[in-house]
């Protein structure tokens, strides 16, 4: 099954490994991820006044280049998809702005492309049973704290694929990879996100909430599907260590990185390396790479 | 149907709650025939789970047993309990409605209501009236003061059903009464004018994720709080959580779960949370001295006969905490359950390490009554709730002539309220079936004459 696929910026500079772990792993569950010929730019937020429809005009033209080639586009980054699934949602729903967008990039759009997260094509295109049947190495050792952030699940009645205030997608992934899951309460607070641009003694205690709140929880990793927010956890650990006596740093994966490993999958292209809590001691102790 | 038979001065009244049976009993007590069906084994409905009753801290049972009582040995009450109405047919003065009887698996006509079935029965199941924190047998009746205190067989929990094995309530029933093979029976009754009167049901708490009701044995509902707090109970009346049996000391209660959440849930205000909150908030300061009490409230609205005042009190006399805000986030760590919210008056965040949390959810429509509603060509508003002809002058009036509506079927009320609009229905059938009865019509002599 062949799926147009939208990486977007990050995966295609500062994490690299996401997407290269994301094509591999679904290529080995038999979905071929195809770049989009042609894409730009999401505009990483969807615009916050509801008249800017110049910042929709982005994330559209991608959405009118994914409906040339199909009727679905997968993307890997929680952000992305955020701000791509409610701009299909304006195109499809929103009569007045739809014209007025079309007319600027020369299109004739209406939605009907279904922007889908590579987690829901994980549960409703695979299936959870038929993941854990192509699991080929044993996590049952690993302890696993799911990490959703803001933007995948927000504004619910949008996204409107899980639940906002209980999700399980995540759980359900790392049940499915045969993962032990933390059951903690931050796992949907938010990391700080842009936050870190003008006050980032701010951020980084929002993200130490939640790392301290995992590691509580006997957490031995984290995973999260955004970048922003992998970036933000991981970033700042060795400072906060030093401030809070007693935190032990935790990796902070994405979601493909193990769902590569957990696949069998060679993970030297997954760019382990480039994180800066170390996860390979964690994960060559388990016996997974 | 013939145009010269006379209407039929018998009402059909569905659902046996507090607005049933005031319904019942004024109309019986005026010399009509009443037929009250209720789907549970026993009447008394809602009412009958509450512990005390805001403003005056009655015992709620002790308000409601004379009235079952009553109306379960009133010459013209017919009960019709564990059974449902299928189907209604016919127009006003000439209803023809089909109820059926689930089997009690028990012979009722036989039956004294000696008990001894439920004390030796050694099958115990989590009881649905005490919101699954009591053990009921599986021959049970729902409370010792039922009416009729006549006991049914659960027959997805009593072993003879679901191994074959057991048959002990037969072997110890001194009358016999015990019949496994009890089919359900259809019976039809004539009627000329309906009462729907089923009442209400709780929001359900899974879809509010944020408070973990479902997931955390410590979260109840307001119903459950009810049932810790009622003497008859599975407490005794002493406030101890599900979880471990402890007495909590730190109890949070969140008010409108699932109500005045037009995003989430409910739109409209569920009216009695907020005194029946202040109720259960004061009644636990009673039993657990040390203890402390938080609320959390959006707006505290206590527009009724001294319901200011009883807010008031459970400020100022039992020092209940209340927070202006909403909770965020409800979790389990150890043993406790950590509650965050927003303190709106003081801009601050707050975090509650509790024992317990108690919800109170909105009020929502018995599910029945949608059933109902489509069988009888009854508008509903889109949450459910049965609409009456007009708001303003026609409340107990639908646009079915001959079918009236009280309590908490066509909007949420409280019991002084519920009580009134059944009497406003009674008193609409009780003029109808006056008309039907030939009741003179003119005044012999004109009210004020002999002063003239």
């Amino acid at each position: 099954m062949r799926i147009p696929y939208y990486p977007g910026c990050t995966l295609s500079t500062k994490a690299k490994g996401f997407d290269r772990a994301a094509r591999d792993s679904m290529a080995a569950l038999g979905i071929e991820l195809a770049e989009l010929k042609m894409w730009n730019c999401c505009g990483a937020t969807f615009p916050l006044s509801r008249d800017n429809l110049l910042d929709l005009a982005g994330p559209v033209r991608n959405l009118v280049s994914a409906a040339t080639e199909s009727d679905k586009l997968a993307v890997a980054c929680s952000t992305c998809f955020n701000v791509l699934k409610r701009s299909n949602l304006v195109m499809r729903n929103e009569e007045d702005k739809r014209e007025k967008i079309n007319f600027f990039i020369e299109a004739e759009y209406a939605g009907e492309v279904e922007v889908l997260h590579l987690l829901e094509i994980l549960r409703d295109v695979v299936g959870w049973d038929n993941l854990s049947k192509a699991v080929k190495k044993n996590l049952s050792d690993l302890s696993v704290a799911p990490y959703y952030g803001c933007m995948f699940l927000r504004p619910p009645k949008e996204m409107g694929f899980d639940d906002h205030e209980n999700p399980q997608i995540l759980e359900n992934f790392l049940r499915a990879l045969g993962a032990q899951v933390a059951d903690y309460p931050h796992r949907a607070e938010c990391c700080g996100n842009y936050i870190a641009a003008f006050d980032l003694e701010t951020t980084k205690e929002m993200s130490y909430l939640i790392l301290a709140s995992a590691r509580k929880a006997g957490a031995d990793l984290i995973v999260t599907s955004c970048p922003l927010c992998q970036f933000n956890l991981d970033r700042w650990q060795q400072d906060l260590a030093m401030k809070h006596g007693g935190f032990r740093p935790i990796p902070v994966l994405y979601d493909t990185q193990l769902l590569g490993i957990a696949l069998g999958l060679d993970a030297t292209a997954f760019d382990l390396d480039k994180h800066y809590v170390d996860p390979r001691p964690l994960l060559a102790a388990k016996g997974l790479i | 149907m013939a145009e010269d038979k006379a209407p039929i001065t018998r009402v059909l009244i569905i659902g046996a709650g507090i607005a049933g049976i005031q319904a019942a009993l004024d109309i019986a007590n005026s010399g009509y025939e009443v037929v009250l069906v209720d789907k549970e084994p026993s009447i008394g409905g809602r009412m009958l789970q509450l512990s005390e009753t805001f403003p005056t801290l009655d015992c709620a049972q002790c308000i409601l047993t004379p009235r079952t009582v009553e109306a379960g040995h009133h010459e013209r009450i017919r009960l019709m309990t564990f059974s449902e109405v299928t189907a209604i047919t016919g127009e006003i003065g000439h209803f023809t409605a089909t109820v059926q009887r689930k089997p009690a698996s028990v012979n009722w006509d036989v039956c004294t209501g000696c008990g001894l079935c439920q004390e030796k029965c050694p099958t115990k199941v989590a009881s649905p009236f005490d919101r699954g924190m009591g053990k009921r047998k599986a021959i049970y009746t729902l409370s010792p003061q039922a009416v009729p205190n006549k006991p049914v067989i659960d027959r997805d929990a009593c072993t003879w059903f679901t191994r074959g094995k057991c048959r002990l309530c037969e072997k110890v029933c001194p009358v016999h009464a015990i019949d496994y093979e009890q089919q359900a029976t259809t019976t039809e009754v004539e009627v000329g004018a309906i009462i729907i009167a089923t009442g209400y049901n709780l929001y359900a708490l899974e879809n509010l994720g944020e408070y973990g009701y479902g997931q955390i044995p410590d979260v109840v509902d307001g119903l459950a709080f009810e049932r810790l707090l009622s003497a008859s109970g599975p407490t005794a009346g002493k406030v101890r959580r599900p979880s471990d049996g402890k007495e909590p000391k730190q109890v949070v209660f969140i008010q409108c779960a699932g109500s005045r959440a037009p995003e989430t849930a409910m739109p409209y205000c569920s009216k009695i949370c907020c005194m029946y909150t202040a109720k259960h908030a004061m009644l636990y300061k009673h039993r657990v001295h040390d203890g402390t009490a938080y609320v959390f409230y959006i707006d505290v609205r206590a527009a009724g006969k001294r319901y200011e005042e009883f807010y008031h009190r459970a400020t100022e006399e039992d020092c209940v905490l209340y927070i202006r805000g909403k909770v965020a986030r409800v979790f389990r760590e150890g043993d406790q359950v950590i509650v965050w919210g927003a303190d709106t008056l003081s801009g601050a965040s707050v975090e509650i390490a509790a024992d317990m949390v108690v919800l109170a959810p909105a009020m929502v429509p018995h599910p029945e009554t949608r059933r109902l509603a489509e069988m009888l060509g009854i508008p509903t508003n889109p949450y459910g709730f049965l609409l009456p002809l007009d708001d303003n002058v026609l409340p107990v009036e639908t646009t079915r002539p001959g079918v009236f509506l009280a309590g908490a079927v066509t909007s949420p009320k409280d019991i002084p309220e519920t009580v009134a609009q059944a009497s406003a229905a009674a008193a609409k059938v009780l003029s109808l079936f006056a008309q039907w009865s030939g009741v003179p019509q003119a005044m012999e002599t004109p009210v004020g004459a002999e002063a003239s």
